[in-house]
């Protein structure tokens, strides 16, 4: 199969989610430049990974809704192709409107780096398939914006559609306050669209994908994906 | 004759522009008449003690900079050091403290932002960051201030370039309540044979400006931070600079695809001094000159003087010079990345630097004499007075205290001791994918991907042994930084080094620097760990009182198989705590000795190189057999606080059951001394007679302590501490005095 990887001015896990693609699960994978209108059908998924596209500047995912690459991103969510937003990529999907909500600010005001716990919520999408429903996973979480936001009726959506992927959680699952790391309503982490093949997530599966790094819990979404591709259902 | 409105030089001018007298004379006998305001200008950045190190140079000579490692000494923009395999690590630590105690978030920002391109400028792609920083008492609200903007601004620029913040050290001590300390520190990895230099060599190539528009901030920086803070200081933010890591990531992108051509002749940052210091020390060392058009550097603001575009101190800008013909090319990388790229000047074979502004040439000056030629002083020395009395300290005077228990909780809960966690969780310390020990333990370790390989990397400096004395004090930051590398299972390579002092022109403050220098010299030789790069600064003064001497060593260490590193936390229930080195009864200049008894006194403890090493080889030829859990040094707090950490500074805190043997000596001095050349393991129980074998090859003192279990710490009938009490005091020191 074939990964696609954007790069924006000022993505920095590009690196990162193409070591996992191309050298972890051994596929092959490209950067993606943002400037150009190349068509991305000859990708199978299509990762916008974190960093801070355009500095963050005005806010997070704002300005690079204006990239060029964005339309073509679009018109492939919506042709059915699989897209991960990670950290910066769930926030710019979210300012492109491929994803519904907002990403506030940080509860704590501060940027917060570490290792969180999560609730898969939902196994059935391309993305989780690897996982068992109501598994506890840990992924670290990096990031000055994660409050995730919305209204009643956006979020009553979300959850009669099993929109919502992943929540924040103690070790053991519960989904308390005290799990919360930056504020997120209903402990959201993570949420996919109606039709299931776009998925935004605020923590990063391609820093836990790896023994070495003494943690494997996010591995399972480059396989759910692998699988979902080379052996479509 | 060159075209400049006449302004008088008075003597007036000359003082505000940090020049002396003699100094003064020294520019007039060079060109052999009056300086412009530019001429004078450009002298002032250039023999500012920040950019010649006028009053150091004398002592830095000393240093031990040479071994088969070392690929490039100091004098560039960063040391480089061979890791084998075709690669190396470029690193380099630098100061930015005057800045960030008038401007705490951009100060420090900018200081991580010049740092890393000090590095990418070698060709290195920047891997990871550490910071090493000095804060005045906490109880002031404008020190809480100070540290919440500084972490701020660390994590606010590293974070947005993608460099990880792996670790770092932090202290906080009256003497720095009028001059805190920002040292930042970065490591990148590049090809041994590609590693760019500041050269402009090649008659008529051109002389190219990268990066941000030049702007009107920072002018006099260099100079503001060779000079002493008084009442007046807070009026000199706007010669702070304002950083955009945003562009310095595009500037990085577009530099490293650049250097992937053959197009480059030489790359200098502009730093401290911008484009003076930039262009002059590429024509330096390449023994030519260059003809510069003012009127085609890229500017910010409108009606910019010649004065201001040489002495702007704007962030993120670069000066190259690349092959002629190669323009276009260079051009298209950098408006691929939107930055601006402008042919600023040529190459030339005169030696001078010609300023030329709508044809004319505004400034006119011989670039040896200005680069090399800067005055150099072998400033008076003198011991301090004060140091006989401080150095004296009869233990029989101290009152032993009854409660360890408190002791212990009360050490874990200083701010010099407890959990950095709130620090450093602002930081992102994980991007890159490379962070294979987390901030939390001895040392950083990261890989590097594509081979089996691990590079470590720490900054330390006890600046209170320093300042009681600073030959031993400084030898005891070489020796701690490679003990916390060995900890984590690296071999010492190489060191960097921020020497932070107070006024040089103070023969005590003088006595000091090269005290410090010559235990910094000894010791290197000692690990075989050269200075390969490093910064000095000086004037860290306010009306009159100094920071402590604060030698700040960053060093950098290799694991040949990464899979064998080591951290500082207890792991199995059952394991056997073993002590390397052994406890003597030293209380000076201790934690406990301030903490407890509200003292700085007494003579440091004891280095025993010898001793030393062997412990170190010790520890690394255990953990390289593969038997060790845990490995920890043992700093301040001594050994209850080296072991306090390991049963909590994990996941998943564990207690430990301890027996001290103890002949006659004090409890305080036994469980709180800070005695050096102690590395306390845990191991499985069936490695111990391996263990005993390879301590007794190297004739290693080496003592069981006990064994990890239970719920408490318990150390003889003197400790008997829940784990949950010490990880409360530890966890919250930090984060309870900054809310």
């Amino acid at each position: 199969m074939k990964f696609g990887v954007i790069v924006f001015p000022g993505s920095n896990c590009d690196h990162d989610c193409y070591h996992v693609a191309k050298h972890v699960m051994g596929q092959e994978t490209d950067y993606i430049w943002h400037k150009g209108r190349p068509s991305l059908e000859s990708y199978d998924c299509v990762i916008i990974p974190g960093g801070f596209s355009y500095g963050d500047y005005l806010r997070p995912g704002a300005i690079a809704r204006y990239s060029p690459i964005t339309d073509e991103i679009k018109k492939y969510a919506e042709g059915g192709g699989l897209v991960i937003g990670i950290c910066n990529g769930f926030q710019i999907l979210i300012e492109t409107g491929l994803l519904p909500g907002v990403l506030m600010r940080n509860r704590s005001l501060k940027f917060i780096c570490e290792d969180v716990y999560l609730k898969v919520e939902s196994s059935d999408t391309p993305f989780t398939s690897e996982y068992s429903a109501d598994e506890v996973v840990k992924i670290p979480i990096a990031h000055h914006d994660g409050n995730y936001f919305a209204d009643m009726d956006t979020l009553k959506k979300l959850k009669q559609n099993n929109q919502i992927i992943f929540r924040y959680s103690t070790a053991d699952g519960e989904t308390s306050v005290e799990a919360n790391p930056n504020g997120s309503l209903l402990n959201i982490a993570g949420i996919c669209n109606e039709k299931r093949n776009v998925l935004g997530m605020m923590p990063h599966p391609e820093r836990c994908a790896e023994g070495i790094l003494g943690n494997e819990d996010g591995k399972k979404i480059f396989e759910s994906i692998v699988k979902r591709v080379m052996q479509p259902c | 004759m060159l075209a400049m409105e006449k302004i008088e030089i008075t003597d007036e001018i000359v003082e505000s522009h940090g020049l002396s007298k003699e100094e003064y004379e020294k520019v007039l006998q060079i060109l052999g008449r009056e300086p412009n305001m530019v001429e004078l200008g450009i002298f002032s950045v250039m023999w500012s003690e920040h950019c010649s190190y006028k009053s150091s140079r004398v002592h830095l000579k000393n240093f031990p900079t040479e071994g088969p490692q070392v690929i490039q000494g100091p004098g560039e923009n960063a040391g480089v050091v061979d890791i084998g395999d075709g690669l190396a690590v470029a690193f380099k630590m630098e100061s930015h403290n005057h800045p960030s105690f008038i401007e705490p978030y951009q100060g420090a920002a900018t200081g991580v932002g010049g740092i890393m391109r000090d590095v990418f400028t070698m060709g290195a792609r920047p891997v990871a960051n550490l910071n090493s920083l000095r804060f005045g008492n906490l109880d002031l609200p404008k020190h809480k201030y100070l540290l919440k903007g500084v972490v701020a601004g660390i994590a606010g620029y590293g974070n947005c370039m993608g460099v990880p913040t792996v670790g770092g050290e932090v202290y906080f001590d009256d003497c720095y309540n009028g001059n805190i300390l920002v040292n930042a520190f970065t490591l990148g990895i590049v090809k041994s044979d590609k590693i760019f230099k500041g050269y402009a060599s090649g008659i008529g190539n051109p002389v190219i400006y990268v990066g941000s528009k030049t702007g009107r901030d920072g002018i006099h920086g260099a100079t503001m931070a060779s000079e002493e803070f008084d009442e007046g200081s807070e009026e000199k933010r706007p010669t702070v600079q304002v950083g955009d890591p945003f562009t310095e990531k595009l500037l990085l992108e577009a530099c490293l695809e650049l250097m992937k051509t053959d197009y480059i002749i030489g790359i200098q940052d502009m730093g401290a001094a911008g484009l003076t210091s930039s262009s002059f020390e590429m024509a330096s060392r390449a023994g030519t000159g260059i003809e510069m058009y003012l009127d085609e550097v890229p500017r910010r603001e409108e009606g910019m003087t010649p004065y201001e575009i040489m002495l702007s101190e704007s962030q993120e800008r670069m000066l190259m010079v690349v092959k002629k013909g190669c323009e276009d090319k260079v051009r298209a990388i950098f408006d691929k990345w939107d930055l601006d790229c402008a042919v600023v000047g040529k190459v030339t074979d005169d030696g001078i630097m010609r300023l030329m502004e709508k044809g004319v040439a505004v400034a006119e000056l011989p670039i040896d004499p200005l680069a090399e030629g800067a005055p150099v002083y072998s400033r008076p020395m003198s011991r301090p007075e004060y140091l006989d009395e401080l150095s004296s300290l009869d233990l029989s005077t101290l009152k032993i205290p009854s409660d360890m228990n408190q002791v212990l909780v009360d050490l874990l809960d200083s701010p010099n001791i407890g959990s950095r966690r709130w620090i450093y969780n602002q930081y992102d310390h994980m991007v890159r994918t490379d962070t294979v020990t987390l901030p939390g333990s001895d040392a950083a370790v990261i890989r590097v991907k594509g081979t089996d390989k691990g590079v470590a990397m720490t900054v330390n400096c006890n600046s209170r042994y320093c300042y009681l004395d600073p030959y031993v004090g400084s030898m005891i930051a070489v020796a701690e930084n490679a003990r916390n590398l060995v900890c984590s299972g690296a071999k010492p390579l190489a060191i960097t080094d921020c020497l932070n002092f107070g006024n040089p022109e103070k023969p005590e403050i003088m006595w000091q620097f090269a005290e410090a220098v010559r235990g910094l010299s000894d010791a290197c030789k000692a690990f075989d760990t050269p200075v390969v790069s490093g910064n000095v600064s000086l004037y860290n003064e306010t009306k009159g009182e100094a920071i402590y001497p604060t030698p700040t060593v960053g060093m950098v260490g290799l694991l040949e198989n990464v899979n064998l590193h080591s951290t500082q936390y207890f792991k199995n229930k059952g394991d056997i705590i073993v002590l390397l080195g052994k406890n003597r009864s030293e209380l000076g200049g201790s934690e406990y000795l301030k903490i407890v008894h509200g003292l700085v006194k007494g003579p440091p403890p004891v280095l025993d190189l010898k001793l030393e090493r062997l412990v170190q080889k010790t520890c690394l030829e255990a953990i390289a057999a593969g038997i060790v859990e845990s490995s920890h040094d043992c700093a301040e707090g001594g050994l209850a606080v080296a072991l306090s950490e390991g049963c909590i500074s994990g996941d998943k805190p564990m207690g430990a059951n301890i027996e001290l043997y103890n002949e006659g000596q004090r409890w305080d001095a036994l469980l709180f001394g800070e005695s050096q050349s102690r590395i306390v393991l845990s191991l499985n129980r069936r490695h111990i007679d391996k263990l005993e074998e390879i301590a007794c090859n190297n004739e290693t003192p080496l003592e069981v302590l006990g064994e990890v279990g239970g719920d408490h710490l318990l150390i003889d009938d003197k400790i008997n501490v829940a784990i949950e009490d010490l990880q409360k005091a530890w966890r919250e020191s930090l984060e309870s005095r900054v809310s």
